[in-house]
Formats: structure tokens, sequence, C-alpha cells
């Protein structure tokens, strides 16, 4: 799927992080493409790799953290990127919108400074007075009056600060807003709220999102495609409906069962979920990482890996299972 | 709801206020007059946005939060205000909080965490069968394989597992739950609340699950209590709340929960208001869908939403919303 449209290409990305009792493997083989305009969620369990993958994307990890692979940004790769370049890319190409907006502002700084930073370090001719008008147009597209400029963060809420954080992501016009948890430590209508601003304004300026969750249902409002992380590989990608539908894997298919559907009378007094624990990625199981909590696993599965395969119906749907036929895509 | 012999615990017009913070603020009313009834072996979520007073109802219910009016009765008798009373009452009625990591102590075994319970209560014969068989009927077999853990070495859900052992080996008839399951894991959850069930269906213990999730009451609750500011809104069976909201505050509350499909989606504007300044009327009345729309002015209520308290009334499935009342 080389195609010059898409705005991010993620090739064979591994990151590895270095500690005292040895190598991590936290990302392990991932690969995927965004196209402009699109949303892809990418959901996954704590420890699955999905925040380092994040990270990596614009080269933010720690220092004891490698990435190898590829990830093109319009075009370039940004792994191997000079730093002055990297720093042209950051806020103006690509933006992160990080989890918990209450730790990520200065607290002693007003918040139409900290968005306006932004633009003044990218562009840095832009006159005080533009700045202060594009601030002022920012926080009216999130939804907060030209006035809140002024406020220092511990004078908003939870859910203002997010938008403020969204803003600052948008300050100087990215093609693509990579949200991190955006909406986790928010209320269900606070998140409501959040979740159709995103929409709305990725509709009205043709973002790419790439919206990073724990939570399946969030994904299911706001994504058109969808990958599902597990053990630092992508497992099953695919259309959002299809895949929280009708998945292939049986680790979707235990993930989507955990979030019940309200009415569905299979899912009343029957919480499901999987025995066991999501694996530490200090200690990947061998073969598939997930056969010893899968209810369908084979011999095999302990040994042998199983790459993305389509499956047969839906050309765009590829799952990473053994029971997925590897030549006709079959499910079995 | 007439108090039948089943009834365990039962709350008449609860109120918790918080006293002002700073001179010239007011008090915090958290929780503003709550009638509930639980009965043995019932499962009753309560559910509503940070803020609305769940926490601290579920806290004074167990006497860890003193009420400044209204009346709780357990078993048919009030709750004892006393210390040897509080500490008698406090064996029947446990509680487990959200996050596992912070409610355990680092340095101490497994062992020690649930049998600390015992040992307060004076309860020393059988402390090491008591402490297996918690063990065990929560999930973590063989028992004694986990004695001598510390909680660094178990995992998310395996804390939490501790910690309910911890509030079952008092076997206590009630158990209070905050966010059980809200800092696990989704594939972990669910064994969680399986073991939630089985203790009401099979030892007959009520519970009373503090909860923002309306897909976990669907998974396990008898009933719904739903919340707004310090007062319930909206009471009845899971089925019946969940598939025909009365109150419009839980119709907006269902709208935005992405595994309830059907509806149109109906989001609020402005955050949870403050406990400081409840409003006139109905309380909901600033954010509400039938007064912003007009549909309130059309049926002639208006004025009694800005101006009159709604109750709620006695009855299966009931709702605090004059526009329920009169269409009724």
């Amino acid at each position: 799927m080389s195609d010059a449209a898409n705005v991010l290409e993620v090739k064979d990305l591994n990151v590895t992080y270095r500690t005292s009792s040895g190598p991590v493997p936290a990302v392990r083989g991932v690969s995927f493409s965004l196209a402009a305009g699109e949303t892809l969620g990418i959901a996954g369990e704590s420890g699955c790799g999905k925040s380092t993958m994040a990270m990596s994307l614009l080269r933010l990890l720690p220092p004891g953290a490698t990435a190898t692979g590829t990830v093109l940004l319009g075009g370039e790769d940004v792994l191997t990127m000079k730093p002055g370049q990297l720093r042209a890319v950051r806020w103006s190409q690509a933006s992160i919108v990080f989890q918990g907006a209450q730790h990520v502002l200065n607290p002693v700084q007003r918040i139409g400074r900290q968005i306006g930073e932004a633009i003044r370090v990218h562009q840095p001719s832009t006159s005080t007075s533009t700045v202060e008008a594009r601030v002022r147009d920012l926080l009216s597209l999130v939804g907060l009056t030209g006035r809140r400029s002024d406020d220092y963060p511990h004078e908003l809420s939870g859910g203002q600060k997010q938008r403020v954080m969204i803003a600052m992501a948008l300050a100087c016009d990215p093609q693509l807003v990579i949200a991190d948890e955006p909406t986790t430590a928010l209320d269900v209508m606070v998140q409501a709220q959040v979740l159709s601003l995103l929409a709305d304004i990725k509709r009205e300026r043709g973002l790419s999102l790439l919206f990073i969750t724990h939570d399946l249902s969030v994904l299911s409002t706001i994504a058109d495609r969808l990958a599902v992380m597990y053990a630092g590989r992508i497992v099953e990608e695919g259309p959002a409906r299809d895949l929280l539908r009708g998945s292939t894997h049986p680790y979707t298919q235990a993930l989507a069962a955990a979030f019940p559907t309200i009415g569905d009378a299979s899912s009343r007094f029957m919480p499901r979920g999987l025995d066991g624990d999501p694996p530490d990625p200090a200690d990947v199981p061998s073969g598939c990482a997930f056969h010893p909590r899968c209810p369908v696993a084979l011999d095999i599965c302990a040994t042998t890996t199983v790459e993305l395969r389509p499956v047969a119906g839906d050309h765009q749907r590829r799952a990473a299972c053994v029971h997925v036929d590897a030549v006709t895509g079959a499910v079995s | 709801m007439t108090e039948t012999a089943s009834t365990l615990l039962s709350l008449r017009g609860v109120e918790v206020t918080y006293p002002p913070r700073r001179r010239n603020a007011l008090p915090a009313r958290a929780v503003d007059g709550v009638d509930l009834d639980l009965r043995a072996g019932e499962i009753v979520a309560l559910v509503g946005e940070s803020g609305c007073g769940k926490t601290t109802l579920a806290r004074a219910v167990l006497g860890l939060q003193d009420t400044s009016g209204g009346s709780t009765s357990f078993d048919g008798a009030p709750v004892p205000t006393d210390a040897s009373g509080r500490k008698a009452f406090r064996r029947q009625a446990q509680l487990v909080f959200q996050d596992p990591s912070g409610s355990l102590n680092p340095r101490q075994t497994v062992y020690d965490i649930v049998a600390e319970g015992l040992r307060i209560h004076g309860l020393r014969d059988r402390e090491h069968d008591r402490v297996a068989e918690a063990l065990a009927r929560c999930g973590l077999r063989p028992p004694e394989r986990f004695f001598l853990r510390y909680p660094h070495e178990l995992s998310g859900g395996q804390r939490q597992r501790v910690v309910i052992a911890g509030a079952m080996a008092l076997e206590p008839r009630l158990l209070v739950a905050d966010e059980p399951v809200s800092s696990l894991d989704a594939s972990v959850r669910g064994e969680i609340l399986n073991l939630l069930l089985g203790l009401a269906r099979d030892n007959g213990m009520a519970i009373l699950v503090v909860t923002h999730d309306l897909g976990l009451a669907w998974n396990i609750a008898d009933r719904i209590a739903v919340m707004y500011l310090g007062r319930i809104v909206e009471l009845g069976p899971t089925e019946q709340l969940l598939a025909e909201p009365k109150h419009p505050y839980t119709r907006a509350l269902l709208s935005v929960v992405p595994e309830h499909l059907r509806m149109e989606e109906q989001i609020l504007s402005g955050e949870a208001p403050d406990p400081t300044k409840i409003p006139s009327g109905c309380r909901f009345h600033p954010r509400c869908p039938l007064v912003q729309s007009g549909e309130a002015e059309r049926l002639g209520i208006v004025g009694r939403c800005l101006g009159e308290d709604p109750a709620l009334p006695i009855g299966g499935h009931t709702a605090a919303c004059h526009a329920v009342a009169i269409t009724q």
C-alpha cells in the first residue's frame, strides 16, 4: 500500500528499550499507513506498545530507546532526519495530543502564551498581534472564548484543558494529529464533547488522525480504520465497523466482548474477559504472543509467529492468526 | 419501596455537606437527600458523572464519612454511631476501592493483607483457613502459593482480587465497590465482574457498585440508581432503565455511551455543575434538553422546572422529573 496520498507510512517499526535487565522489545515489527483525511484507531491494553509506537513516530522516545524501520511522514523518513529538519516537522507537519492534559500544561504560564509558543517557534517572523489573533481563532475553534487566553491552567476544568491541548496541536496547521488517550481521564459527557469536537475539526480541515486508546468503544465512534495491538504487534486491522461487529482474531473478539453492548441479552449477567494478564514486554511468550491466553490456540501457536494475512471475503481486513488460511484467507 | 424483611440496607434522606474551604465560600452539598434500599443478594449500580456525589455517598453508607442529615439502617436497625457499634457494623459492611495498587500496603504479604481484618476484629481462630478460603473464593488458587507474595509481584487483576479477598475474609453481608475495575485492563475486567456476580448470587451478598460505566451496570447490576448533583434522579431495574430511560439526564448519559448505538447523540454542554451552587427548582434544569428545546414550555411545566424541586416517586422504575410526572 505505497500510496502518494498517504500522510504517514510506517514500515517494520521496532522499538527496544535498554534496561538494566537487558533489552525490552516494546514494538515488534509494526507496519501501517494513514491516508489524508483518514482516522486510524490503535487499540490495545497497557504494555502493548501503543504509546511507545506513538512517541517513536516523532522521535520523542527517552534516550534509552532505539527505533528501527521507517516512518515516512510526507515522504520523508523521520527516523533518519537531521535534528533541524525534525524540529521543522514536529508541530507543523504532525503534532501530538498527550494523555493527561492536566500534567502537560505549564501551570505558571497563561494558556494563550502556551498555545502561541508553537507558532512563535516555528514561524518566528509572525508578529505578536498575528500570533494573538491566531490564538483567539484556535480557542474559538475548540469552543473556548478568546478571553480564556489569559487564564492559567488551574482556572480550567479537565475538559477545557484537553480543548487547550487540541488547540495547541493545531497551532501550526499540521496534516497529522496523533492523539494518545486524549479522553481517558474525562467524564463520559465531557469525553463525548471532546470526541465530537475532534471529529468536526478533522472534517473541516481534512486532518489525518491517529487515535490511540485502550477503550475500543471510543474508537467505534471516531475511527475509520482500526488496528489492534497485542505485545508490540498489530494482530488485526481493518474497517472499524467490521472489526467491532465481527472480528477474526481471538484477541480482538475477547477485547470487543469486554465492552458489552447495552441491550444485548447475551452479555446480561455475563461479563466476559480473558484469563490471565497482558504479557510483560520484558517476557513476551514465544510464537504467537497471545497463545497462553488464547481459547483456540493450537500446539503450533507456541512456536510459530504468524504475520498479518488478508481475511477472505474482505480484502481490507487482515489478521495475524493461524486460523486464517494463508492462501485463501478462509477462517477456520 | 416498602421495607421488606430482605432489605439489608436502607437509606432515608441521607445528606453529606462539606464545610466551605475558605471564608465567604459556600458549603458543598455533595449528597443532598438520598433514599435507597438494597436487598440481600442484589447488585445495585450507582452511576453518574464525577462530582455527582456517588463516592461520597458510598463512604457515607459505610460510616467513613459523617452525614449531616438523614438516617441509615442496616438489617432493620439504625447503624450505630458509637465506636464499638461502628466496628461491629464494619465487619458486616466492607469496601473495595478503585485502585488496588494504592490500597495495598507494599510491605505486607498477601497473607497479612487478607488476615488484617480478621485480626482487627479479633477472629483469631481458624485464621489460616479463613485466609485460604477467601483467596480461593476470589480465584487465587492454590491460595498457599500467594501467601508470601508481595503486591508488586502480582498483576493488576490479582491485586484487585487480593483487595476483594481482604474484604471477603470477614464474610460481610454488604460490599461497597467503588469503581472496582476502572483501573484494570479491559480483558481482565470480566473475571473481577464475574467474581462480584458470584458473591451476590451464591453468598447472598448485597453489593453497591459505584461506577461511571453503564456497560458494567448492564453486565452485573440488578438495579441502577442514576445520581445527579447529590440526588438520585432515576432508579429502576437495569433492563427497564437502560431500554426506556425516563429522566432527560439519563437519556443524555445513555446517548453518549458508545456501547449504546441505537440513540441519537445528545451531548450536554458544560461540565457537571458545582455542589456549592445547586440550582433552584429541578437541579438539572440549566442543562435540561426539555427546558432548552421549549418542550417543557409546551407541556406547561417550565415554571415548576425552575421553581419546584421534583421528588423521586416511590415505585419500581421512577424518575424525579416534572415532565415524567405529568406524562404518566
